[in-house]
Order: C-alpha cells, then sequence, then structure tokens
C-alpha cells in the first residue's frame, strides 16, 4: 500500500487545516452540547438556594487565594469519603458556582461539606495561623486577610451580572447587596467576639469575615447536618 | 553533533527571518527559568509553609504563576522559536510578515509578564491553566490570531509544495487551541479584572477539563511532536522512519485526544456515560502516542552510536521516552479503579511532571541546543555542559517523580484505610505528615532540574558571546541568489 491517496492533503493547504479542525471538533460537541438537554444530568435540589451577598464575596476571596489548589469542594461516592466528609457531591448543588471549585488536588481536606463543622472562631484562629490549631499541618497563614477591610464596592454589580447568567437574584437584593453583605458580617463579627475573638474596631469588617461566612455555607444546603441521614443517602433530592 | 561544526545558518540569514527565532529562543529560556524557579519555591512551600510569603506569594497564589509560566512562557516560547524556524525552511520562504512576527514576540512577552503580576496580585479566575482575567484573554487571543496569521500566511506563500508532517502538526496546534482557549474563557465582566463564567457547576467542570485535557494535548503533545518531527531527523541527519506512520498517528491523535477530558471528572457527578467515554478514548490514546513515540525512537535505529556521543541526541530520545512512559501512564489513570485511588493526590502531579519534565522540557532543551550555534553562527561553546545538563536533568526528573508516585499511592491508600469495625484508620492530617518527606525529596528533584536548566542557560550566553548575528556582506549575494533551504 503506498498512501498515494494521502498526497493530496500533504500538498493541500486550506484541505489540510479544515479537515483536521472538523476532526477536533467532533468530541467537544459530542462531550458539551448533549449535557445540556439530556434529562437528569443536573436534578433539581429543593435546599439549594444563591450564595448571600456577603458568602459571594467570600467565594470571590476563596478565588483570589487560590485555595482550590489544595482543596477539593467534590465527595466522591465511596463509603471511605462520605464518613470523612459527609454526602457525595450532587450535580444539583453547583447550579450556582460560576466557576465550579472541585479542584484537583487534596494538598488539604475536601470542604464541599466543611459547613457548620467548626465554629467560626475556629476558622479565624486556622486562617492567622494553622499550626496553632494542627501543628503538622503545611496550609499557608493567611492572617493578612484578618487585617485587609472587606470591600463591597462591587457586591451589587457582582450580583447583577449573576442575575443576568441565570441566577435569581431579585432586584431588591441587587440594590441592597451591600447592606445585606454589611448585616451578615455583623452576625458573623458577633459570634466571633463572643468566643472571645479580638476584632478590632467595630464596624470596619475584614475579608477574613466574608471568607469564614462562605466556608460555613459549603454543603449546607442539602441540610443534612440538621438531620443526619444515611452517609450516601440523597437527603431531600426531588 | 557533526552538523553544528558548519555555519550553515550564517547563508540563510538574508533569506529568513533569524532575528525573530532568536527572540523567541532566548524569551523562552528566560521563562523557563522563572517557571522552574516558582515552581521550586512552590515545592519548597509545601514541605515547610514558613516560606509562605505574605499575600502575593504564597503557594495558592504562585501555583499557577508556576504553571502559566512554564506552559505558556517556557512551551510556547520553544514552540514559536522551532516552528517559525521549521516553517521557514520546509515552505522556503521568509514569515509572512516581519512586522507581525515582532508583533506576535512583543505581545507574548508583554501577556507573560502581565499575567505574572496579575496572578500574584489575586486576579484569578481558578480554573486551572485559564487563571487569567478577562482582559488578558482577549490579549491572549490577539497573540494568538497573529501567530495563526502568520504563520498560515508563510505556508500559503510556500516554494515547497508538500508538507512535510510537522506542518501538520503546528497548524493543528494552533487551530486547536484557539477553540478550546476561547470557550472555556467565554465569561461576563464584572470589573476590569473579575468576571464569572458563563458556564455553572457540572457545565463548567465539563468544559474546564475539556479545555485543561486538551492544553495538554495541543500545548504540551502537538506542537512538541512537531518539533521533534522536524528537529530529531535534523539532528541524526537521517529521514523520519516512516511516514506511513506519522500519517496513521497525527489522524488519529488529534481526533481522540479531544475526548479524553471527562477522565478529569471520574466520579464526580458529571453524567456517567460522559465519563465513561472519557475512560475508553483515554485508552485507545495508548496507541497514536505509542505512535509517534516509535516513529522518533524508530528514527534512531542504526544510530545509536552517535547517541552516544551527543547529549542533544540523548534528550530526544529520553524525552521520547519519557512519552512513552506518561502515555501509558494517564490512561491507566483514567480507569476507575486506579483513579479511586490515584485522584487528588501526588500521583497526578508526579504523573504530569514526568511528560512536562521529561518529554516536553527535555526536547524543549534539546531544540534550543539545536538552534542556538545556528541563530548565532557558530558552534555550541560546550557540548560537556550539555552533557552534565542532561545528566543532572534525567536524575532530577527521578527524583522528582518517584517520590511524588510513592507519596500519592501512599496518601490514597491512607485515605481509604479502615479499621475492622469499619471507622476511617487515618485522620487527614496525618495522611499529610506521611509525605511530608517525600515532599522534601521532590524539592531536591526540582532544584536539580533547575540546576541543569542554569547550566544551559551559562552555555547558551557563552556560544552567543562567541558567535554573531549578523552577517557579513558579501556572503549576502551569494546566498539570496542561491535561494538556500
Amino acid at each position: 500500500m503506498s498512501w498515494e491517496w494521502h498526497r493530496p492533503l500533504e500538498a493541500k493547504q486550506l484541505l489540510l487545516a479544515v479537515l483536521s479542525f472538523v476532526l477536533v471538533t467532533v468530541g467537544g460537541l459530542v462531550l458539551l452540547i448533549p449535557p445540556y438537554f439530556l434529562q437528569g444530568t443536573i436534578p433539581t435540589i429543593v435546599g439549594v438556594k444563591p450564595y448571600s451577598a456577603l458568602e459571594l464575596e467570600g467565594r470571590d476571596l476563596y478565588i483570589r487565594e487560590g485555595c482550590n489548589t489544595c482543596h477539593s469542594q467534590q465527595v466522591r461516592p465511596f463509603k471511605t469519603e462520605t464518613v470523612r466528609y459527609g454526602p457525595f457531591s450532587m450535580a444539583g448543588e453547583g447550579i450556582y458556582d460560576r466557576p465550579f471549585l472541585w479542584g484537583s488536588r487534596r494538598t488539604g481536606p475536601d470542604l464541599a461539606r466543611v459547613g457548620g463543622k467548626y465554629p467560626d472562631s475556629w476558622h479565624w484562629l486556622h486562617l492567622v495561623n494553622p499550626r496553632q490549631i494542627e501543628p503538622r499541618s503545611n496550609m499557608p497563614a493567611f492572617a493578612f486577610l484578618t487585617q485587609a477591610p472587606l470591600d463591597l464596592s462591587l457586591t451589587g454589580r457582582k450580583l447583577e451580572v449573576l442575575q443576568s447568567l441565570g441566577t435569581p437574584y431579585t432586584d431588591a437584593e441587587i440594590q441592597g447587596a451591600a447592606e445585606a453583605a454589611q448585616r451578615q458580617a455583623d452576625e458573623v463579627a458577633a459570634s466571633l467576639r463572643k468566643d472571645g475573638v479580638d476584632l478590632g474596631q467595630a464596624g470596619v469588617h475584614s475579608e477574613a469575615i466574608a471568607l469564614i461566612a462562605y466556608l460555613q455555607r459549603l454543603g449546607r444546603d442539602i441540610g443534612w447536618r440538621e438531620r443526619p441521614i444515611g452517609t450516601a443517602s440523597l437527603g431531600p433530592v426531588q | 553533533m557533526a552538523e553544528a561544526t558548519t555555519p550553515i545558518g550564517r547563508e540563510t540569514e538574508a533569506l529568513y527571518d533569524m532575528a525573530v527565532v532568536r527572540s523567541f529562543a532566548l524569551s523562552a529560556l528566560l521563562w523557563g527559568v522563572v517557571g522552574m524557579s516558582v515552581g521550586l519555591l512552590a515545592a519548597l512551600q509545601l514541605a515547610w509553609p514558613e516560606l509562605n510569603l505574605g499575600p502575593w506569594l504564597h503557594f495558592g497564589r504562585i501555583r499557577p504563576i508556576h504553571t502559566n509560566a512554564v506552559i505558556f512562557g517556557f512551551t510556547l516560547g520553544v514552540v514559536f522559536a522551532g516552528s517559525y524556524y521549521g516553517v521557514q525552511r520546509l515552505c522556503r520562504v521568509r514569515l509572512f510578515s516581519d512586522a507581525l512576527s515582532r508583533l506576535h514576540l512583543w505581545l507574548w512577552n508583554g501577556i507573560i509578564v502581565a499575567a505574572a503580576v496579575s496572578l500574584m496580585l489575586g486576579h484569578s479566575t481558578s480554573k486551572e491553566y485559564a487563571e487569567l482575567e478577562w482582559p488578558l484573554d482577549v490579549a491572549v487571543v490577539v497573540m494568538w490570531v497573529t501567530y495563526a496569521v502568520n504563520f498560515f500566511g508563510t505556508i500559503a506563500r510556500r516554494r515547497e509544495k508538500p508538507m512535510y508532517v510537522a506542518l501538520w502538526f503546528w497548524m493543528s496546534t494552533i487551530l486547536t487551541i484557539a477553540m478550546l482557549y476561547v470557550f472555556n474563557n467565554l465569561a461576563v465582566p464584572v470589573s476590569l479584572w473579575k468576571s464569572y463564567s458563563i458556564y455553572a457547576g457540572v457545565h463548567d467542570a465539563n468544559i474546564q477539563w475539556w479545555y485543561g485535557h486538551n492544553a495538554v494535548g495541543f500545548v504540551l503533545t502537538t506542537p512538541i511532536l512537531g518539533l521533534m518531527y522536524y528537529f530529531l531527523p535534523k539532528q541524526i541527519g537521517r529521514p523520519i522512519y516512516s511516514h506511513r506512520l506519522s500519517i496513521l498517528h497525527f489522524w488519529s491523535l488529534i481526533f481522540i485526544y479531544i475526548w479524553a477530558g471527562p477522565h478529569h471528572l471520574i466520579y464526580s457527578p458529571l453524567p456517567d456515560w460522559a465519563q465513561s467515554l472519557g475512560t475508553a478514548f483515554s485508552i485507545m490514546l495508548i496507541l497514536p502516542s505509542w505512535g509517534g513515540m516509535l516513529n522518533g525512537l524508530l528514527t534512531m535505529r542504526g544510530s545509536w552510536d552517535k547517541v552516544r556521543t551527543d547529549p542533544i541526541l540523548k534528550m530526544f530520545a529520553v524525552g521520547l521516552t519519557f512519552y512513552g512512559m506518561s502515555t501509558f501512564e494517564g490512561p491507566m489513570m483514567a480507569l476507575k479503579t486506579v483513579n479511586s485511588l490515584s485522584h487528588f493526590t501526588n500521583w497526578t502531579i508526579g504523573h504530569v511532571h514526568s511528560g512536562a519534565l521529561g518529554w516536553v522540557a527535555l526536547t524543549g532543551f534539546a531544540t534550543l541546543y539545536y538552534l542556538v550555534p545556528r541563530l548565532w553562527h557558530t558552534q555550541l561553546y560546550s557540548l560537556r555542559l550539555a552533557e552534565a545538563h542532561f545528566w543532572v536533568a534525567t536524575l532530577g526528573i527521578v527524583l522528582y517523580v518517584t517520590p511524588m508516585w510513592i507519596s500519592g499511592v501512599t496518601q490514597g491508600l491512607m485515605w481509604r484505610a479502615v479499621n475492622p469495625d469499619g471507622s476511617l484508620a487515618y485522620t487527614f492530617i496525618e495522611t499529610v505528615a506521611a509525605i511530608h518527606i517525600y515532599d522534601v525529596i521532590r524539592a531536591g528533584g526540582g532544584a536539580l532540574f533547575l540546576s541543569g536548566a542554569l547550566l544551559m542557560v551559562y552555555n547558551v550566553i557563552r556560544t552567543i558571546q562567541q558567535g554573531t548575528s549578523t552577517v557579513p556582506a558579501p556572503q549576502l549575494a551569494t546566498a539570496a541568489a542561491a535561494g538556500g533551504r
């Protein structure tokens, strides 16, 4: 076999380019398009709600600091994982996650179900210096987050953009985003003070407070801490 | 090194744009050293967390700087240099536009600098190898279009009708990366440095790993195969082993690669059928990958005596071998049973680096060692230093990859270990403490690899000092008249 049939391809630039491009589009089309239309790809979970304004700011700080480089947010459906972390992750839980934060490496533990596991003050101390709580930890210290003032100037705009992408924020929520974030931050600050954390001056909140609000929200929507169910149960899925 | 002893580049200086190739080669070397240094710092931080410095230099922020610098700085730099050098010779024509070449060079270097600064400041989308925020994404697209027009325009004007296999790989790279990059990065801006992905949750994960896996496929594989197909036969002085094998493995590789992305999402909420497709195509990928490896290695058949004395050929040979190993390991890790153990562990990091250090960097070094003496019309300053570089780098890879395998399997097994009563045998922090020693050894392997690259920098500087980038006038006329290849 002389493979003469291939010669014309080797002499025609456009033909080779177009054919190679068509070939590489096939796999993408098959893998990426159907999930948007197939029933059952993302079953609705009633408890899943959009992030609050403060939690959203916390999530963006989580992204800014690259927490996802060391912490996954995806519990796999193994007994050893559900025992360690909680119920396995479900597609319906991520519908407001832009971007997704499943991660690819667990240098630290999975955080998909960390919400409600520790008190706010634990997170505060842990951020300031992880080795204060666990001497063998290799997590960086994020003390600077407890000093940096929380910037809420873009919060409303963020909700607005997410609304345009389909997250069901109301116009009122967008209008009052910064105030709502401030109120929730006051609550987190109060719980921290109650545990004896020195927050410095009142009224001005640090970035750590938003991050803690986000961490405490993680994995809570399915209500598994309130109603402990079988470790691998789907919970209130409909 | 027989060829390097004659300054053949001199005749072609007038005909071809060699200045831009020189600039790309030097930029690649610079970004290589920067990217590897940042990688070493990241490795040290994992072993000793006190080395995390303030807001700008902690692991979470520098890890993407490391990956972006070595993938888009070093690797693409070598690819730009090598493909611009190769395309002019394979087509026997000067690059399409000198202006576009300069624009490409400065846009790309500017983007790498801006990327490093913006990532240090925390402007990240978090999507792996696509961390840059939207203004830089726009700049990347402009830069890529510049490269595409310049490259395709050069081929369109070619004086040699048949296109050699290296050109197929580079063309496919340009088109596929354009598609992947644009679709994965679609986002709505909130401000200058913040945007939200138009995809959410499962869909975002799906498209991210379609992109992420094919960044490996079409930045770290196909253009490097192009380098191998051009520079290995040049260096060894004989044609590629089999043209048929080139045809077979080119078409099957680019077709199959695209499907394998979901193997990054096994046991995730991604639909099962997609995960299974990812696994199936990953297994299929062994054949075209090994087709490329064999075509390279068999080109050396009968010339292994040259490999003994030539460090450049050694780098190609070991590079191809690592390519073969990691393209076997990858499909194995795509099997559900293996993935359940390896996913989320250091095994993945080891796997990536056996490909990135073993295949990409060694092939890249070999390409640069081939190019530099020819670009400056002289001989390599020291073959012995290049030989030392080869051995130091190879030892570094072994010391990097082996502890990562051990640490990955260790952590994977500890995570799943249970007591007789079904409770977990280890807390998470016990698994962190258990792999500390491997993090230390890995940093040593990385340091060795980096010191090899520094040997190369010294060698290149001395080579440039003894060479010249200008061509004596009388030779210009004869070269132009000869229309040399």
